[in-house]
């Protein structure tokens, strides 16, 4: 029974890990723009969070309509300045560029709010409270809403890309740019909106691992980058479902590391990222990773 | 102009092709007295200058390294630090079997750059961005590897054994010249590997990568020749760091900080000329030096530097002083130079 709930742990986390992996996702697909400053934004969510919340004091859950907001527009605002001059020269100076902001952040994060990690809502019994399936099996609330949220983010932006009026401007720039902006899209402005829901969907990721863990400065690059990135190519490049299928995959990867040894649980989550890497090169290569 | 049109312009007798406009023999002699200067240093300065020196020896080799990957190749690695901790680790293995440190150095350089060799093979699939984060990814598992060996240390690391009873200013010598000899060597070997074939592979992909190969050019070759060579120096200067802080740490050794010094020291330099890692550095340990009693505050600036160098100078500081006076120190390209004495020719490379 110990496995059965280890894999149930791992789907439930894989939905945390998805949210981290769709605004990387999204980024990629449309501008081409591989965002190493990714997780530390989240972690930036998550601080705006807990300071919105001492501020506010706004109930834990309903934060997010306050960061949410402050995210987007910071996301338009870096898209339409920093990052679509990088673009502009090349994709080389987008991958300089972000990594530098990525540096600068994380330590402005040291520097500011010391080393101490953070939770948002520790107290909460929502956060806390689980519900028990006989007497091994265990489910928290807080990762079964957290798994809802990212399936609710996922069917959202697929709907967002497909039916929405800046979907399908979103859709037509990234596969023509050029051809877009004749037709009179705007790009810069497309990207920027892109830019804006990808922040977004960051901002969820941020507060949503400050509730069901610790922030600290470095939870940025050593946690929610590298879950991303590895629940990406594990799923599928551009795939808004396969950063579903990758998180799981990644989660329950790390939920059996976990049972085998305590220690093992990264080690576990990126030996199968490896194996993937090894055996699905095919599939990464189709789907655009080798775009230069 | 483009150059098809200026070489049908003119005849092909008024052209020239050299490496350099002017004789970059006196670069070599300076080069020389430069580095007899600097071997003669622990005979004259207290050992605290050596010891920023070793650091700033280390920033060199490491930022000279990722300027061939980034520079040159278009590798921008951020998991540079698995070199540099596969190397510190080397040094420490040997060392817990009875090897002199000063002895394991160039065995861990090696040893580093045969571990290239599968590592570029698990990322040289992916391009850009995600080769970025891939080699990321690798880092922390191999560091993640290393802590389950708890003859080493495991999570926490080891002091380095080997320098029991040796004399306090002969260690800080040694070290001093080994950081010299690695930074030496690794400048020396970028530059006649620039200077060859391969860095005539690695021009010819950096300008047209699909002309490049379809004239024959074994460009994955060669970039798998230069993740080696950056492997072996970065391991050389993880060794040299393990030999200076007299102990290996898996965190402090694999710490993504390496890769964000190597990457902001080569950015301001200048990326793609082998001056613009040296002129970095020394912005680099100034910086640091200055700010050395304000925490992480170096590092908050230097990246807000290299942001706006990499958006608004994108040669960097040589790039400066090279769009002005036409100068290069080590030159690895070529000038096109026209019989016309007025017009200053193209460069390439």
């Amino acid at each position: 029974m110990a496995w059965v709930n280890a894999i149930i742990q791992g789907v439930l986390t894989g939905g945390l890990y998805a949210l981290f992996a769709c605004g990387l996702s999204l980024m990629f697909g449309v501008m081409k723009v591989v965002n190493l400053a990714h997780g530390d934004l989240a972690v930036v969510a998550g601080y705006i969070a807990i300071g919105v919340i001492a501020v506010t004091h706004v109930p834990v859950l309903w934060s997010f309509l306050i960061v949410v907001p402050i995210m987007a527009v910071l996301g338009y605002v870096l898209q339409r300045t920093v990052i679509q001059t990088a673009l502009d020269r090349s994709v080389l100076t987008t991958l300089l560029v972000t990594f530098g902001l990525s540096v600068v952040i994380e330590n402005g994060l040291l520097q500011f709010f010391t080393a101490n990690s953070r939770g948002i809502g520790a107290n909460l019994a929502l956060v806390t409270g689980a519900f028990t399936i006989g007497s091994q099996i265990s489910i928290a609330y807080l990762l079964l809403l957290i798994f809802a949220v990212a399936v609710a983010v996922l069917l959202g932006l697929q709907y967002f890309l497909s039916r929405s009026k800046y979907g399908r401007l979103i859709r037509a720039v990234a596969d023509d740019k050029e051809a877009a902006q004749l037709a009179g899209a705007d790009y810069r402005h497309v990207f920027g909106i892109a830019a804006a829901v990808a922040f977004a969907t960051v901002a969820l990721g941020g507060i949503a691992f400050g509730m069901y863990s610790d922030l600290d400065p470095t939870t940025g690059t050593d946690t929610i980058l590298l879950f991303a990135f590895a629940a990406v190519v594990i799923g599928g490049l551009g795939s808004l479902w396969g950063t579903l299928l990758g998180g799981i995959v990644l989660g329950v990867a790390q939920q059996i590391g976990a049972q085998i040894n305590i220690s093992d649980e990264l080690l576990a989550g990126y030996i199968v990222f490896l194996i993937v890497l090894i055996l699905r090169p095919q599939g990464l290569i189709s789907r655009g990773a080798q775009s230069s | 102009m483009s150059l098809t049109t200026e070489t049908t312009a003119r005849t092909a007798a008024s052209f020239r092709v050299t490496r350099s406009q002017r004789n970059v023999a006196w670069t070599g002699a300076v080069a020389l007295i430069v580095v007899v200067v600097f071997a003669f240093l622990p005979y004259i300065v207290y050992s605290g200058s050596t010891s920023i020196l070793v650091q700033a020896f280390i920033v060199l080799t490491l930022a000279s390294m990722w300027n061939l990957l980034a520079g040159y190749a278009g590798l921008v690695s951020v998991g540079q630090q698995a070199f540099v901790g596969l190397g510190a680790y080397f040094v420490l293995i040997l060392a817990l079997h009875g090897i002199s440190p000063f002895a394991a150095l160039p065995v861990a350089a090696i040893a580093s750059g045969v571990a290239a060799l599968p590592l570029w093979w698990l990322v040289s699939r992916l391009r850009t961005g995600y080769f970025a984060i891939a080699t990321w990814v690798l880092a922390a598992t191999i560091m993640l590897i290393i802590e389950k060996f708890s003859s080493i240390g495991g999570g926490t690391g080891l002091p380095l054994p080997g320098f029991a009873g040796m004399d306090p200013t002969l260690l800080t010598a040694y070290t001093y010249w080994a950081g010299l000899a690695v930074t030496v060597l690794s400048l020396a070997g970028i530059y006649l590997l620039l200077r060859g074939r391969i860095g005539l592979v690695l021009t010819a992909v950096r300008d047209d990568e699909v002309a490049a190969r379809s004239s024959g050019s074994r460009v994955g070759l060669a970039r798998l020749l230069v993740f080696v060579v950056a492997g072996i120096g970065c391991g050389a200067a993880g060794g040299v760091l393990a030999i200076s802080q007299l102990q290996v740490q898996p965190s402090a050794v694999f710490s993504v900080q390496w890769t964000a010094e190597m990457a902001f020291a080569t950015i301001i330099g200048g990326l793609g000329t082998i001056e613009g890692p040296i002129i970095g550095t020394i912005v680099y340990m100034v910086l640091q030096q200055t700010l050395a009693s304000y925490n992480a505050w170096y590092l908050i600036i230097l990246g807000l530097v290299a942001i706006l160098v990499a958006l608004f100078a994108r040669r960097g500081l040589w790039g400066l002083v090279d769009e002005r006076l036409h100068v290069r120190l080590f030159p690895v390209g070529y000038w096109l130079r026209t019989g016309n004495a007025a017009s200053r020719g193209r460069r390439s490379g």
